[in-house]
């Protein structure tokens, strides 16, 4: 079959063209990012307006990518690595594929509380993680804390997310950190025993449920919620800010680290100075409508109308620290 | 060279292929979590057997139900719209677990509108059974895969000859009892082929489970990875997987014994009458409304309804290179099956089914885990080569690691089993006394191969491009993990929308991913169809 061997032989081709592009000089930056395409493409865009650099990037699941980077070792294309949830940025640090970073830019524009210590990876969008209710069955008056949902008030009208994602493991990891893992399952175990119905697969549908009547109160994202109400403006839904006379309200970052044997470590750490500046910052934030860490810049106008609040201002690596052990809280709990 | 030594080496080369990611499986075993295993086996992992097992269950009864009756229907009987529902019934193949999955929920779910509007009219205590059950998730997976066992099972039924059945009736059965007793048992390793493939892709199925929050083995590999961020035990919970799968698969070929199963002669048509008629063209109907009309029009609607505006320039090249992965791995894949199953019937060698079975158990694992082994396993060839690469002064980089070789390869381990399946029961049916006779006449190989094997497996080949094509268009995993820079596919421009729960706007690549699988099921079925 001689078009076959055609074939294959274009294929080796492609395969080497590839390799020796890799090579090329042209000044680039490469990207390997679990962040979705449409929220750091145009960035990425605006970034080789301003400055002629190019970057290129990859998306998958964090995990993946990490492996990945682990195992291309020396050799590996990434210049920095981009994730979601701080629990991923501190796995990452910790397989030891990120370089530590010495930048009084970062240090300026990120809190010291959203950054690793050592600089290995820098926080650039907040996301709280808060109480979403019905406004048609609930009363802002009757919610107070991510505990109290666990009283018996909220018996079957408790809608949650699967534990398997990874926002919920890091809220548990902080929650085990502030009360301690005791008392920690015996709220996990109480929120299982007040759901409505069996866990979902992704926040906005846990609020659909809301909507619909199957339960009245949930945890999601500050996002998701933005989201739905951009399509929905007049949606009988409301964020809530829980554990406002205490340790404040359980946030989250997405972030990036350079990586440890980037081949262009200077254009990577430049690129991720930038994206936490003001000029790229809004725009960071803003195309999913989370919260910037830099706390010269204003969230964008719907977020800010959902109110000001206090954070939890807990280092966000305890997520990292303590995932496994959230993991089988969770599990012990029969939290799916 | 020889050729039973080039025969000995492909096998051995395809064997090894398989292996290479697998010994990344073997080789996790070095390093055990004590803690992990203690934590495992105390909470989750007896209610994961039971769930994988129900699962398992239920899918392997329902697709065997519908794949067989329906098959026998379009190849045996006639009734109102068989000609169209012949092809039609394969349509489902087209439709990914990870996007039927959504729109099952979007549609079913308390907030969907089916329910939303009998509440509206029986009041709102009105509530269906939970569809985010055992019982809802094997309906789900059943619709898409049944159409494995359909098209196993519709093959051999075409190629039985009424000599057999005309027999069974002389001797007093009728035709269900014909069915029963004599068609059903001829065309047995078709069917439990068909019935393999959907059970090894539910084992290994994330998509589905992941939106329906069902915990399966397959689940637990990936929290074990993605939560405890320990690969080492994910790679021992799944070589556990793929042991299971192993004797399974063992135990069915020992039953099957010695049976020899090729046939041929004559077409016949059983012609239905009456309501026995309709209620065969209804029951086409129903199948297909909920496992492709319905899905379609759902997505369709979210489509039209959202966001067209996500159209664009881009799709052109998310769809050159599905397409063009799709045929590339398709034509790879279905070549070594050929070969290896023209192998398997030449030489008796005592090494040779162990080895070619060996070759086709990539599709019983979870795609993410395969692709690490395979990335691992290049990684290290790569740096390796690094190493040389610097004695002779060539500059150094990784050629195989992000290049297209390691995905078709990821491509080629994975769905060996699928076409290996359609070819092999293809060759089933081809009566040695044929080849004998061939031989007997002075036939040389490159005659026997391009005159008789050729054509007679010309169906058996097309289906299995077919299911190829079309699974590596669906496949998400090693996609994701394996592809070169800028090489998106469809697929995963679907993870990226519903990652992320944007289901809607996940509908626009789901609904293009659907069309584009149906232009090779259009176009080889139909050919095929008679």
């Amino acid at each position: 079959m001689p078009s076959f061997t055609r074939l294959f032989s274009s294929l080796l081709f492609v395969l080497f063209s590839l390799g020796s592009i890799c090579s090329a000089f042209a000044e680039e930056v490469w990207v390997y990012s679990s962040r979705k395409e449409h929220l750091i493409k145009p960035l990425f865009d605006q970034y080789q307006k301003e400055t002629g650099v190019s970057v290129r990037y990859i998306t998958d699941k964090a995990p993946p990518l990490m492996a990945r980077i682990k195992a291309e070792g020396k050799n590996t294309k990434a210049d920095l690595f981009m994730t979601v949830d701080a629990g991923n940025l501190w796995q990452a640090a910790n397989l030891g594929i990120l370089a530590p970073l010495k930048s009084p830019i970062l240090e300026t524009n990120v809190p010291s509380h959203l950054r690793d210590a050592e600089g290995r990876w820098a926080g650039l969008s907040i996301r709280a993680r808060t109480i979403v209710y019905s406004t048609e069955r609930v009363q802002a008056s009757e919610l107070q804390t991510y505990e109290s949902l666990a009283e018996p008030q909220w018996k079957g009208r408790l809608c949650l997310r699967t534990s398997k994602k990874v926002y919920n493991q890091s809220l548990v990891a902080t929650m085990m950190e502030h009360l301690g893992e005791e008392k920690a399952q015996s709220i996990v175990s109480a929120w299982v025993t007040n759901l409505a119905t069996p866990v979902f697969a992704n926040d906005t549908k846990l609020m659909e449920a809301i909507l619909a009547g199957q339960c009245d109160v949930g945890i999601v994202n500050t996002y998701y919620f933005g989201r739905l109400q951009k399509a929905r403006p007049d949606i009988p839904l409301a964020l809530f800010w829980p554990n406002q006379q205490g340790r404040g309200v359980h946030v989250n970052i997405s972030g990036a680290g350079v990586t440890r044997y980037a081949k262009h470590p200077q254009a990577a750490q430049k690129l991720l100075e930038w994206l936490s500046s003001s000029s790229a910052q809004s725009a960071f934030a803003g195309l999913n409508m989370e919260y910037p860490v830099n706390a010269h810049v204003k969230p964008s106008e719907e977020v800010s109308a959902w109110g000001e609040f206090k954070a939890d201002l807990i280092d966000v690596d305890v997520a990292g620290r303590n995932q496994a052990k959230a993991i089988m809280l969770m599990d012990r709990a029969g939290y799916r | 060279m020889d050729r039973s030594l080039l025969a000995a080496l492909f096998l051995l080369a395809a064997a090894g292929s398989v292996l290479l990611p697998l010994s990344v499986l073997g080789l996790s075993w070095m390093e055990v979590d004590k803690e992990i295993w203690a934590h495992l086996l105390d909470t989750v992992l007896s209610s994961l057997l039971v769930n994988t097992l129900v699962l398992l269950l239920g899918v392997g009864v329902i697709v065997s139900l519908l794949g067989v009756s329906l098959a026998w229907l379009t190849a045996v009987c006639d009734f109102p719209g068989r000609k169209f529902f012949d092809w039609a019934l394969m349509l489902p193949l087209a439709m990914p677990t990870y996007v039927i999955a959504f729109v099952v929920l979007g549609l079913l779910d308390y907030s969907g509108p089916l329910q939303s509007a009998l509440r509206d009219v029986f009041g709102s205590s009105f509530v269906l059974p939970e569809i985010r059950s055992a019982a809802g998730l094997v309906l789900v997976l059943s619709l898409v895969l049944y159409p494995y066992v359909y098209m196993l099972a519709r093959s051999a039924f075409l190629s039985q000859g009424r000599g057999l059945l005309d027999a069974a009736r002389v001797l007093g059965l009728g035709p269900w009892m014909g069915f029963y007793k004599v068609a059903l048992p001829m065309a047995r390793p078709a069917i439990a082929g068909g019935v393999a493939l959907a059970l090894m892709e539910t084992l290994a199925d994330f998509g589905a489970v992941s939106v329906f929050n069902y915990d399966t083995f397959t689940t637990a590999i990936y929290k074990t990875w993605y939560g405890f961020f320990n690969i080492h035990a994910a790679g021992q919970l799944a070589s556990l997987l793929l042991l299971f799968v192993v004797v399974a698969l063992w135990l069915e070929r020992r039953s099957r014994g010695e049976a020899r199963y090729h046939q041929g002669g004559q077409k016949y048509r059983i012609q239905l009458t009456g309501w026995q008629a309709w209620i065969a063209t209804l029951f086409c109907i129903l199948v297909l409304s909920c496992a492709f009309v319905i899905p379609v029009a759902k997505l369709l609607s979210w489509v039209a309804q959202n966001h067209l505006g996500d159209l664009d320039m881009r799709y052109v090249n998310l769809l050159g290179h599905s397409l063009g992965l799709a045929a590339v791995a398709g034509c790879v894949t279905v070549s070594i099956a050929f070969f290896l199953a023209l192998i398997k019937r030449s030489y008796a060698w005592p090494l040779v089914s162990p080895l070619v079975q060996w070759a086709t158990l990539g599709y019983a694992l979870p795609g993410s885990i395969l692709a690490v082994g395979i990335m691992l396993s290049f990684a290290f060839i790569d740096n390796g080569l690094t190493k040389l690469y610097t004695l002779m002064g060539i500059e150094s980089g990784l050629y195989l690691v992000g290049g297209v070789l390691a995905l078709i390869l990821a491509y080629v381990v994975r769905f060996m089993a699928v076409a290996f399946g359609a070819i092999d029961s293809g060759f089933e049916q081809i009566r040695p006394s044929v080849i004998e006779a061939a031989r007997s006449l002075g036939a040389s190989w490159q005659q026997l191969l391009g005159r008789v094997y050729l054509p007679m497996l010309t169906p058996g080949l097309l289906t299995a491009m077919l299911l190829v094509f079309v699974d590596v268009m669906k496949e998400m995993p090693a996609t994701l993990l394996l592809r070169p820079f800028g090489w998106d596919t469809l697929a995963v421009r679907v993870y990226e929308m519903t990652s992320e729960g944007e289901w809607e706007r996940a509908a626009l690549p789901g609904i293009t991913l659907v069309l584009a699988g149906l232009i090779p099921v259009l176009l080889l079925v139909r050919r095929s169809a008679r």
